[in-house]
């Protein structure tokens, strides 16, 4: 199986990513010896339609550590670079420890997590932690 | 503000990952705007595309400084950063930006709804109560996002008036605004949908224009700017509150006529997109 590719956002503009999980998620990551790509921030990628958008969405499986999953499918698709639904994985900064996000940026397997059009259908009943 | 029509620069930080300076390279070029591929040979990155791009490593004397890849008009450029300060490393990619005339990020908070197409009914209710004109419709007619940079920063009172919570604002501080998974609880809440217009009794922009009516004859009778000014931030303030709406964006409408004016265009505009979807 080939690797998937990582790709962390810095949520530069916000404090809504804690700023603690930020720095260590992007310091081991520096220190893994492994390669990943990163934005500045997501959000500001999508409404300018930043190629490196395309090119991330355009190269099969992938993991990302940002926000919310839903929030992170749409944000992607907004710049008209759909993710693989069966092949991205999200771990979100916002409720996760920088040591589950850099575990999970780690192991090979991706676990893919978008939300689908069925999960909006038929909406869940506890607040996910994905 | 699109980049897809315009030159972008890809930053490669292809330097040793026992570089003692790697982690604050890396942070200096984010906080500043930059997107950075890492790259170390163990894991793949995403292929070059047509972004120029730059190399920052550790260089043999001697090595080239330029490339070019000319089957997709790419130029690139390599830069030694051996013993060089994050603060070095900012300036030096900064030049080659300048340079390259690749565009500079990083200077806009990027405040703007997203839609969620798997909630989204297309009922264009934020299409006509957004004043700003963020909304449209595509050729299709169905709604999108349009102007990103008109929207007011921290305000998000269009994803309050969608009844399927399908509004996301992936910078706001609580569920499902920010993205987080929309519950029962939460499309059953009174508070998801038409918060701002059921808080005020009706329509919001109508109570604004009945308010501040109601005002301009007291000014003409009591000539009190004072007490006017009062009564509007008392009003603003309440909304502010209860809305979650930034005071600032609040004080910022425009005059009621031009609110009047805006809205009726922005309704016409959702009229004719469901008209046309019929």
């Amino acid at each position: 199986m080939n690797a998937p590719r990582l790709l962390y956002c810095h949520c530069a503009y916000a404090q809504v990513v804690p700023n603690e999980v930020k720095e260590a998620v992007l310091r081991k990551l520096c220190d893994s010896g492994v390669s990943f790509e990163a934005v500045a921030d997501l959000c500001e990628a999508s409404a300018r339609r930043d190629p490196t958008l395309k090119r991330l969405a355009d190269c099969g499986s992938l993991k990302i550590a940002a926000c919310y999953p839903r929030a992170v499918k749409w944000l992607f698709a907004a710049a008209q670079s759909p993710l693989p639904a069966d092949s991205t994985e999200v771990l979100n900064m916002r409720v996760q420890t920088a040591d589950e996000i850099v575990a999970g940026l780690m192991e090979i397997t991706v676990k893919p997590n978008l939300p689908t059009a069925n999960d909006a259908a038929a909406p869940s009943t506890e607040k996910s932690v994905p | 503000m699109m980049l897809k029509d315009q030159k972008t620069l890809r930053v490669v930080l292809a330097d040793s990952p026992s570089s003692p300076t790697r982690y604050d390279s890396m942070a200096a070029l984010l906080k500043n705007g930059y997107a950075v591929t890492c790259s170390t040979g163990e894991r793949p990155v995403s292929p070059a595309d047509h972004s120029d791009i730059l190399v920052l490593g550790n260089l043999e004397e001697g090595a080239p400084l330029a490339a070019e890849d000319p089957s997709r008009g790419v130029q690139i450029t390599m830069r030694d950063i051996k013993g060089c300060s994050p603060e070095a490393v900012l300036a030096l990619v900064e030049s080659v930006r300048a340079e390259r005339q690749a565009v500079k990020q990083g200077e806009w908070k990027p405040w703007f709804p997203v839609i969620d197409y798997d909630r989204c009914t297309n009922c264009m209710q934020c299409l006509s109560f957004c004043l700003f004109g963020v909304y449209g419709v595509d050729k299709n007619q169905n709604l999108e996002v349009q102007n990103q940079d008109s929207c007011k920063t921290n305000c998000p009172a269009c994803s309050r008036v969608c009844p399927e919570a399908a509004i996301m604002f992936p910078k706001y501080k609580s569920g499902p605004i920010n993205g987080e998974a929309v519950t029962d609880a939460d499309l059953q809440r009174e508070k998801m949908k038409i918060d701002i217009s059921a808080l005020l009794g009706g329509d919001v922009y109508a109570m604004l224009r009945t308010r501040s009516e109601r005002a301009q004859t007291r000014f003409s009778k009591e000539r009190d700017a004072d007490k006017a000014l009062k009564e509007r931030q008392k009003c603003l303030v309440k909304l502010a509150q209860s809305g979650d709406i930034p005071l600032e964006v609040l004080m910022a409408l425009p005059s009621p006529e031009e609110i009047a004016r805006r809205a009726e265009e922005a309704k016409g505009k959702a009229a004719a997109a469901l008209e046309g979807r019929l």
